[in-house]
């Protein structure tokens, strides 16, 4: 699109304002998904406990409860405690949230709807989304509270212990792939949802769940929401917070669930191929008329934004079910147990490439050079 | 193992320490001088006969009518009473064991009553004797730890005494 | 002095870490109430636990000094305000040993129905509680949703939820309503399966196991050394429960009714119900035990109830009504423990002859299971630290009276 402007307007205004849109379009997905998952979590986790939930902001279903809450937080007190370090307490927070906000630049909505189409775009989201938990750490450290810093200590010492093995999860579909990008990643999954990474041989079926584990511990999220265990740190890192900066915790934590979500639906659950390839059925392919193949990536986009909520909503079912690990048996689960799987899966599936390089549970499932030449074309003709 | 018998077991070692004992009363007692209190706590506990595992309860009671008219009708001089009651889980026998302090050591007002700590012998008189001392005043000699429980540190009289008096106020605070 | 000689070695990894005290409380999340532990920890690891207590103290045993018997009774109810029921047993048990009173037969059955409900309502409190010391809520909620159900025959039975005083000195306060005994079946009909759902969440949850297995083990020796009594001391396997062991007055109320204590003194518990087993990683002794005695006692106790609904119904006569307000008390002592959900409360009185007592004693069971946290918590996580003290079920208006 850029270059497409750039034909009538400087080609640095083209490239700004292109960013612009982008970058705006990002961080409303990024504070939507927020609003929406906080609605979400107070509803689901309201049903598994028997309640009602949010019944009367906005209707029957309390739509409007986030932007009530939200009203609400901002009208708080804004509390800095003496003992912080003032200019960090305050940074900490959008620290966590640029960082996650930044991670949804990389993040590929359908084939070609990404803003930032890295070649090492796995890279990039493991690298960036990593950053989050700097802002955890230094809004825990900031504080001036001892359970702050314990919430922080807690967040050092988990990120260590979840960063290796999710690193080696990533790497699986990237090596049957053979590519970093991600949106060849998710072209690669092409068709039927036989072909998804998932269902592509045992060692990745394993490979999704420690995946699984990894992110959940990375969200920082029950079972392994030690940074904030309130029934040991009071909030842990979150302790002094009050008012808005709180909402923006708050907000990147959610979003980052999304992020991690839909980053685990591209790399193992066919991205925004759905379980039948009805986009291609249908004839909305780029192939046939630009305008169906926009119509195919809606439709893409739909399926991939479906895959990311429901794998928030087993996120929030996990939340709601299990009581909290201590933190030796984080690091334990994480280092003694995933590390070795996830190394183990990695091994398993560079044998299976080798001896079966065009898959065996799918013939039709291309194998990953062709998979290439497929993916190349429609993102010469891509929508950016 | 019936009251009777456990007097009398406790007897032959410590007669001239047991002053008293009733096992017609509801809860059948032996009243001890205080100064045997933990060498005859310990044989309660380590003799396989009467093996008093557990210590249910440690306990003053204030015998002092602030009233000088009803104290004068009183048929008791003003003093301190210990209870101690005590339970064997392995025989399931009962017997409560009773001690007389003097109000105020040597007879000075102000200068707290002393016993000895059986906290040696059962754990759990160490927050029983706190709370003792903290409510009632008496001071246990042997004891790890004797600071008040309930009230605060900086709390002024013992509380469940007859004569105590609430402060007029603590730390600003109007308390009556 | 110089003349001690610097190793290079230790220079060279001398990583000091010091020792931080952190306030755990009094308002803390899982201190149960205004509990405050100050602990001394080195990193995550706890080094020493002092638990601080009197945030609530209302000189519970001074106020009976200055009342009746019976107006003293709706103190008790403040006392363990989970099971305030069970609070009224006590302290009418202990008035009525000094008086030698001995109520009718329906009396004494009702009694156990309501005493036994007080103590599923007051367990069922423990177990969510103690979800949600480790993090995991939806226990809690459903804990609390059959607790209400408890707490709703209450009110149908004498207006009151929380703090009934119903059992009162003498009798209770007034027989059932017309249909209450058959609300309360068709409740503990409903309730069965509910404790599966909590098997499910709780005690058969790999997570949950981990956190408590192993973690604050209490000998036998340990528990009876520091007067620990209730699910607790039965917890470490020993086998002693007031309602078979205790005094003649308190005995006699269970009579005819079948039943066993809940304890495993060689690891294994009594078998006539389809429990969950027990997992191989737990010690007796362990936070685990006590929880998994507290839940086998749900089930006991809606046994008890049930045989209570039947021998009620047999039984002829009327419920006793309570003592005069201002009667006059014989002279002599009494005291008396019984066994309350937390543990063996004891209640004490000392009469001079008049209506109102000269000394009112007040022993709490949760007093005595706190005490021994600074044994139980050293060198544990602080991860741990809840999961300790939530599984001894500390209530701190009965601890600080």
């Amino acid at each position: 699109m850029a270059e497409f402007l750039a034909q009538y307007v400087p080609s640095w205004l083209a490239y700004t304002a292109v960013g612009l849109v982008q970058a705006a379009l990002c961080l409303v997905v990024a504070l939507a998904s927020a609003a929406v998952f906080i609605w979400l979590e107070r509803k689901v986790s309201a049903r598994i406990q028997d309640r009602l939930g949010p019944t009367r902001v906005g209707g029957r279903f309390g739509w409007l409860q986030p932007p009530a809450d939200g009203i609400k937080l901002l009208c708080k007190e804004d509390i800095i405690p003496a003992a912080a370090d003032a200019p960090l307490y305050r940074i900490a927070p959008y620290i966590s949230f640029c960082a996650v906000f930044a991670v949804f630049l990389a993040l590929p909505f359908a084939s070609g709807w990404v803003a930032l189409d890295l070649n090492a775009g796995a890279f990039f989201v493991l690298a960036v989304a990593g950053l989050e938990v700097f802002g955890v750490i230094l809004g825990g450290y900031a504080s001036g509270s001892k359970w702050s810093l314990y919430g922080a200590m807690r967040a050092a010492a988990q990120v260590i212990s979840y960063e290796i093995p999710l690193a080696l999860c990533v790497v699986v579909p990237v090596l049957i792939t053979g590519s970093m990008n991600l949106v060849e990643i998710g072209d690669s999954q092409k068709g039927w949802f036989t072909s998804w990474y998932l269902f592509h041989d045992p060692f990745t079926f394993v490979t999704f769940w420690v995946y699984v584990t990894c992110v959940t511990a990375s969200t920082n999220r029950a079972p392994f929401d030690l940074p904030e265990a309130e029934s040991e740190l009071v909030a842990g890192f979150l302790t002094e917070y009050s008012g808005w900066r709180w909402v923006v915790f708050f907000m990147a934590e959610y979003a980052a669930m999304f992020v991690v979500s839909g980053f685990g639906a591209v790399l193992f659950l066919g991205g925004w191929n759905g379980p039948i390839p009805l986009a291609s059925l249908l004839g909305l392919t780029p192939e046939n008329h630009a305008i169906l193949g926009w119509l195919g990536n809606l439709l893409g986009m739909a399926n991939f934004i479906t895959k990311a909520v429901l794998g928030v909503v087993f996120m929030i079912w996990l939340r709601w079910t299990l009581p909290r690990l201590r933190i030796d048996q984080v690091m334990t689960t994480c280092l003694k147990y995933c590390v070795p799987i996830a190394s183990a899966m990695l091994a398993g599936v560079m044998i299976w490439t080798y001896l079966f390089p065009k898959g065996v549970i799918d013939g039709v499932r291309h194998s990953a050079p062709v998979v290439q030449q497929a993916s190349a074309q429609p993102q010469s003709g891509d929508h950016r | 193992m019936i009251p009777q018998a456990i007097y009398e077991k406790l007897l032959h070692p410590f007669r001239p320490w047991l002053l008293a004992q009733d096992f017609a009363a509801i809860d059948p007692w032996i009243e001890v001088r205080a100064d045997g209190l933990p060498e005859i706590c310990r044989v309660l506990r380590d003799d396989p006969d009467l093996a008093f595992d557990m210590l249910n309860c440690i306990t003053a009671v204030d015998y002092f009518e602030p009233d000088e008219k009803k104290a004068a009708a009183a048929e008791w001089q003003p003093h301190l009473e210990l209870q101690y009651h005590l339970t064997s889980t392995v025989h399931r026998h009962r017997i409560v064991l009773k001690s007389r302090l003097a109000r105020w050591q040597n007879n000075e007002i102000g200068q707290l009553p002393e016993a000895p700590s059986v906290s040696s012998v059962w754990s759990t008189a160490e927050w029983h004797e706190r709370e003792v001392f903290d409510l009632m005043g008496v001071l246990f000699v042997g004891h790890r730890d004797l600071r008040r429980i309930l009230c605060p540190e900086d709390w002024a009289g013992h509380p469940l005494r007859k004569d105590y008096q609430m402060p007029v106020e603590y730390h600003g605070i109007q308390a009556r | 002095m110089s003349t001690e000689r610097m190793q290079p070695e230790t220079v060279e990894f001398d990583v000091r870490t010091d020792e931080m005290l952190i306030n755990m409380g009094p308002q803390h999340p899982s201190t149960h109430g205004v509990l405050r532990l100050v602990l001394r920890t080195d990193g995550e690891v706890v080094n020493e636990v002092t638990p601080h207590i009197g945030y609530l103290h209302r000189c519970a045993e001074k106020i009976g000094e200055n009342l009746t018997p019976r107006q003293f009774l709706p103190y008790t109810d403040r006392l363990d305000y989970l099971a305030g029921i069970s609070m009224n047993l006590g302290w009418a048990l202990t008035v009525e040993k000094l008086l030698g009173h001995k109520v009718s037969e329906k009396t004494r059955h009702l009694r156990v129905i309501v005493a036994e409900l007080s103590r599923i309502a007051s367990h069922l409190v423990a177990a969510g509680c103690y979800g949600l010391d480790l993090g995991s809520f939806t226990p809690f909620m459903w804990t609390f949703r059959e607790r209400e159900k408890i707490l709703d025959l209450y009110e149908d039975l004498c207006g009151a939820r929380l703090t009934c005083s119903y059992i009162t000195v003498g009798g209770v306060t007034a027989d059932v309503p017309d249909g209450w005994l058959k609300k309360c079946e068709e409740f503990l009909t409903q309730f069965e399966p509910v404790i599966d759902d909590l098997h499910a969440l709780l005690t058969n949850n790999a997570i949950f196991i981990q956190r408590t297995a192993g973690i604050g083990v209490m000998s036998k020796a340990t528990a009876l050394d520091y007067g620990c009594t209730g699910p607790v001391l039965r917890g470490s396997g020993v086998d002693w429960d007031l309602r078979r062991d205790g005094e003649p007055i308190y005995t006699e109320m269970y009579d005819g009714y079948t039943w066993r204590v809940i304890a495993a003194p060689e690891g294994k518990y009594p078998d006539d119900h389809p429990y969950p087993p027990v997992p191989p990683e737990t010690i007796l002794g362990d936070s685990w035990h006590r929880y998994f005695v507290r839940m086998l006692e749900v089930v006991q106790s809606m046994d008890l109830v049930r045989q209570g609904i039947e021998k009620y119904s047999m039984a002829a006569g009327d419920v006793d009504e309570p003592i005069p307000l201002k009667k006059k008390l014989p002279k002599g002592e009494a005291y008396l423990e019984t066994e309350a959900p937390k543990g063996q409360m004891g209640f004490g009185i000392v009469s001079d002859g008049s209506p109102v007592p000269w000394r009112v004693r007040v022993k709490s069971s949760s007093f005595c299971n706190l005490s021994v946290t600074p044994e139980l918590c050293q060198g544990v996580l602080v991860a741990d630290i809840p999961a300790i003290i939530g599984s001894l079920d500390l209530v701190l208006g009965e601890i600080d009276r």
